[in-house]
């Protein structure tokens, strides 16, 4: 017999002027595991913020086991068993594990007793639960999976019953998904229930039980996981229908645009991550580069956009010597020659994200005519400019004055492609063109690749997501330590063999 | 013997010396862990300092001075905290808007009330604090070693002294081994951590700085009810930066903020010691010269030798919780 653990009615929120629920009605029945999802900006972690009492809905009513609840702070929340793991880890990093888990829930003014009784509670829990963590490792030692663990654990010592979980396999490896996901199903036999937030629709399919779909701050539909697919629920996610396959049109290579010879790059600790690595991109191809993060590919990138220092070997645009160790190409020269770059890390380096997005819409460019004018910024060409490449490449909201980092993940990707693009480069380097993306911009952004290609640039996709590599690359190489082992035509090539390639067992 | 009597006062006035800049390091402590800048130390110093001597002088008795000076204090922590935690305003602003306030409130008072700018009537001796002889003093004093120890080095202090020393460990023990400690720390680390644990932030951080505000107060009061019997302007002479400093050099806490508080009140009390002192080779060295020795101290120390000084994650931060 299924029994709702929570029933929201009629949740209204807004934020200024933005109404970022509106009418929520949601009903989780209790030991479910129950997914929301939707795209970024959605309203999905407003929603269970309230729920979770951080913020105060504007009306609307809220009930558990049938009761209804006032929620003022976490505190109450809490106190009617609803825990949350936040997608930006809610803890101290100096702390130890067992500080951060008993912090507000010491039972004590003076640290004796109970905190003994914590220490042996919490080992029970992890071992009931098989989540092998120490209580006395600091948080700033522990990976990103532990952390998330960590803040599991939190919520079950503070008396969880239903525990919401926002993005929770963003940060994470592949192995540590299939971790959480095991964890996730324990809970569940022990009777907990799980709200379940993400714009993945493959977690959907594998983990929940029911699901609701959000869109644009409405709740747009609740089903079982087992009548639905995922083509069904990208529909209503985006609200019209997405392709999850990429057309694209025959390859048609050029001449050879950008040559790398025998290239060798170190890092910032003197240790080699790029080995004698040979590439060739024509123009009209996408060459894509797979591998397990960290096995050269930003050093790579860097290297080759002018950031990072050549150690030995030559890079060639259109057939002229760029760099060799001796003399190379800043960024802002390689730019004025054609070529373009994504940046992997696009907070760090892509965006300055406390700056107006019309400021980063220009940056690089921001010296030229029309922006500026003898020394003097442009400021309505500018205004100008940006709401004319805003629409062009639907970034929402359309408001180049508001601060980047208001900006959804994919629409800062959004501003910084639209950036580079928009100049037409010859060459385009793209580090994770959708890393924490939502689907409805991802197909965007792959179009866009597509359209650039078809008009003749030479195109270097690196990126760790290897679905993203096989729908858009027409050649793909591995690389692995720092070398390439391999080299694929992406007609026949399955991605259980580049899993081998990239494993480095071939 | 002479080494080891001059030894002695030497230690001695390192104690005294230190005093305020040990209550003014462990009320900085409490607000900058919670993550609150607090700039306004020296503010507050000589706020207490004028309410302490004021108050002593009409009521006729130091307690009720110095109880007076706490809540000046509290009110002035509050004020910061009204700006900047409630307010979000920026917290360096809203100390040196402090600082120069007070600078300005005490001399304006000073003149209004006493006729004369800056300076309050001198205390008598039931109007201020007196030194305290501890128990045996006088007998034990011809005792070799423990003589010089309890007698010439421990006794005879005004009871602030004995309270700073006595609020070291005290601090300690709060902020280590107490819930409130606990969150204490954790709001001045990451503020939205405390919050999701259902914890009130702007809660914890006018609690951190009420008890900000009682421990300055004590130093305010020790300058002018104690060492000296009335207020004179701009008495704090900058103890509440050189208290910031050592509390910033202590990384924070209050064991380590303690050794830079003495090192700092030692280079101030061998300064003293020898000004006049004609040294073998070189001669007199100028007094400006050996003024400057704890100031320059400071930067080398600061600069130099700090190492990675962490501050608390959130500090200077306001805690926004909405978008």
């Amino acid at each position: 017999m299924v029994s709702p653990i929570l029933e929201l009615t009629n949740i209204n929120k807004s934020f200024g002027h933005v109404h970022a629920n509106k009418n929520i009605n949601l009903t989780i029945n209790k030991g479910t595991i129950h997914g929301i999802i939707g795209e970024n900006g959605a309203g999905k972690s407003t929603l269970m913020s309230i729920v979770f009492g951080l913020y105060q809905a504007n009306s609307g009513t809220i009930k558990v086991n049938g009761k209804e609840i006032n929620l003022r702070s976490p505190k109450d929340s809490i106190i009617n068993g609803i825990g949350m793991v936040h997608q930006h880890f809610m803890l101290v990093e100096n702390f130890t594990v067992l500080e951060n888990i008993i912090l507000g829930f010491e039972g004590e003014l003076v640290f004796g007793k109970n905190l003994e009784k914590a220490k042996k509670d919490l080992k029970d829990l992890c071992d009931t639960y098989k989540l092998n963590i120490d209580l006395n490792s600091t948080i700033s030692d522990l990976s990103v999976g532990f952390r998330q663990r960590v803040e599991i654990l939190k919520s079950l010592y503070r008396g969880a019953e239903i525990l919401i979980l926002d993005e929770p396999t963003g940060v994470l490896t592949p192995q540590e998904v299939d971790e959480l996901f095991k964890i996730l199903r324990s809970l569940k036999e022990e009777g907990k229930t799980i709200v379940l937030i993400t714009h993945k629709l493959i977690e959907i399919m594998d983990l929940t039980s029911e699901v609701s779909v959000m869109r644009q701050g409405e709740m747009v539909g609740h089903t079982k996981t087992e009548n639905t697919n995922k083509e069904q629920l990208a529909e209503m996610m985006v609200g019209r229908s997405v392709l999850l396959r990429l057309d694209k049109s025959e390859v048609k290579a050029g001449e050879v645009l950008f040559s790398v010879n025998n290239l060798t790059v170190k890092d910032d600790l003197d240790v080699t991550r790029v080995k004698n690595v040979d590439l060739e991109i024509r123009s009209g191809e996408i060459l894509g580069l797979a591998g397990v993060t960290g096995n050269g590919q930003t050093e790579l990138l860097e290297a080759l956009s002018g950031i990072r220092k050549v150690e030995s070997g030559e890079i060639y645009l259109e057939g002229k010597k760029v760099s060799d160790s001796q003399n190379f190409l800043d960024p802002r020269e390689l730019k004025d020659k054609g070529l373009a770059h994504v940046p992997e890390d696009r907070q760090r380096m892509g965006l300055v994200t406390d700056f107006k997005a019309y400021e980063n819409l220009i940056f690089g460019y921001h010296d030229q005519q029309p922006f500026s004018k003898s020394l003097v910024l442009n400021h309505r060409d500018i205004i100008s400019h940006s709401k004319k490449i805003m629409e062009e490449y639907d970034v929402r909201p359309q408001s180049p004055n508001l601060i980047t980092s208001n900006f959804s993940g994919g629409n800062q990707q959004k501003i910084i492609l639209s950036r580079e693009l928009n100049e037409n480069p010859k060459v385009l380097l793209v580090g994770q063109p959708t890393r924490g993306v939502d689907i409805g911009a991802i197909e965007f952004i792959h179009q866009r690749l597509i359209d650039m290609r078809d008009r003749g640039a030479a195109i270097l996709l690196v990126s760790v997501e290897l679905d993203e590599v096989l729908s858009l690359s027409d050649r793909i190489v591995v690389m692995f330590d720092g070398k390439i082992v391999g080299e694929k035509d992406n007609k026949n090539v399955t991605d259980r063999e580049l899993g081998l390639l990239m494993a480095g067992v071939v | 013997m002479e080494f080891l009597s001059d030894i002695a006062s030497l230690i001695n006035s390192t104690l005294r010396i230190s005093t305020p800049l040990v209550f003014a390091a462990m009320a900085g402590i409490f607000a900058e862990r919670s993550g609150v800048i607090d700039f306004s130390l020296e503010g507050k110093m000589l706020m207490a300092a004028f309410v302490a001597a004021v108050g002593s002088y009409f009521l006729g008795n130091p307690w009720l001075g110095l109880l007076l000076a706490i809540i000046a204090c509290v009110s002035l922590s509050m004020l910061h905290g009204f700006a900047s935690v409630t307010y979000k305003g920026d917290q360096v602003v809203s100390c040196v808007a402090i600082n120069i306030l007070i600078i300005g409130l005490t001399t304006a008072l000073a003149a209004a009330w006493f006729g004369q700018a800056g300076l309050t009537p001198t205390l008598n001796e039931d109007q201020r604090f007196l030194e305290v002889n501890l128990p045996f003093a006088e007998s034990l004093r011809d005792v070799p070693i423990i003589g010089t120890i309890y007698s010439d080095i421990l006794s005879g202090h005004y009871i602030f002294v004995y309270l700073a020393y006595l609020s070291v460990p005290l601090v300690f023990w709060v902020v280590f081994k107490t819930s409130f400690g606990l969150r204490l720390r954790a709001v001045g680390e990451n503020p939205s951590a405390v919050d999701t644990a259902g914890i009130n932030v702007f809660a914890m951080r006018y609690k951190a700085l009420a008890i900000n505000g009682v421990l300055i107060a004590f130093a305010g009061a020790h300058l002018s009810t104690a060492v000296n019997a009335n207020f004179f302007r701009e008495m704090s002479a900058g103890r509440g930066y050189l208290a910031l400093a050592a509390m910033i050099f202590g990384k924070w806490h209050p064991k380590t903020a303690l050794v830079a508080c003495l090192l700092f009140g030692f280079t101030d009390a061998l300064q003293i010691r020898l000004q006049g002192v004609e040294l073998p080779a070189i001669g007199e060295i100028p007094v400006q010269l050996i003024q400057a020795i704890p100031y320059v101290l400071t930067v080398v120390l600061l600069a130099g030798f700090v190492g990675k000084a962490i501050a608390p994650n959130a500090i200077g931060q306001p805690y926004i919780k909405e978008r």
